[in-house]
């Protein structure tokens, strides 16, 4: 059960970073590969590390056990803060530089 | 140099997120001999967490606090730890850093000598490698230009 559910978790979790991928490919300028891959990463390694620590406790839940799977989820929590923030730094960055986002007019190279 | 806007999202995180770093940094340079790290992995972390204060607030503010001078003083110290412990088992009689002649000086027995001594090398490496890495970072950060005025 808990294994069908962690295999679940990390098929939602290849999705959201195979649409990261796309949008990093596909998307025409900075800030629309900056959305893509913020939300897209995100998510996606949330969802994959916490399958991971789920994963972890099919034998059963014993004490060692159990603290690993807290450790990955501390991971999991940090790189949910993490992540957006250094996607809002690096955005900013660019805004910051005059940047100028990507129009239908003006075309970026 | 440009104006710099302050930005509530990135100062808040980086409040919230640099003691758990540095907490965290100390644990692998204290726990190196069970596990996975050591004193050059938690140096790394802990300079690390400068940086990220570096680059969150303004560079001049942060040297207020952390100055030029004292990342010197640190990094020659956490030298002078590493080499003086090594020293002191030579001039005990054993072979540089071989720490299990340490027990004739610390009231333990030989493996807990042992032991201490490889703790205390790797405080000295990571207190280096702090230093080293916020060292290194404002010299590429500013170009070599944040000596003297901050």
């Amino acid at each position: 059960m808990i294994t069908a559910f962690s295999l679940f978790l990390f098929a939602i979790g290849i999705f959201f970073f195979f649409t990261a991928t796309v949008g990093l490919l596909r998307m025409p300028d900075f800030y629309c590969r900056m959305q893509a891959t913020g939300k897209g990463d995100t998510m996606g390694a949330f969802l994959t590390v916490t399958a991971l620590a789920l994963y972890n406790l099919h034998y059963g839940f014993t004490l060692s056990a159990v603290l690993v799977s807290l450790k990955i989820m501390f991971i999991a929590v940090f790189i949910f803060v993490a992540n957006p923030t250094a996607t809002h730094a690096i955005a900013k960055a660019g805004m910051d530089c005059g940047f100028e986002p990507w129009t239908r007019e003006r075309r970026a190279e | 140099m440009k104006e710099r806007y302050p930005d509530v999202t990135i100062e808040t995180i980086c409040r919230l997120l640099i003691p758990p770093i540095q907490l965290f940094a100390l644990y692998v340079i204290a726990h190196g001999h069970y596990s996975p790290g050591g004193g050059f992995q938690g140096g790394c972390i802990l300079g690390a967490s400068f940086i990220m204060m570096f680059i969150a607030y303004d560079i001049g503010e942060v040297k207020r606090k952390m100055q030029e001078k004292l990342n010197t003083i640190l990094c020659s110290t956490g030298v002078l730890i590493f080499a003086g412990i090594g020293l002191i088992c030579l001039i005990l009689g054993a072979n540089y850093l071989d720490y299990g002649i340490l027990h004739n000086i610390l009231p333990v027995h030989q493996a807990k000598a042992r032991a201490l001594g490889t703790l205390g090398i790797e405080i000295g490496v990571g207190i280096a490698v702090t230093s080293v890495m916020v060292s290194i970072f404002l010299n590429i950060a500013t170009a070599g230009e944040h000596e003297g005025e901050p």
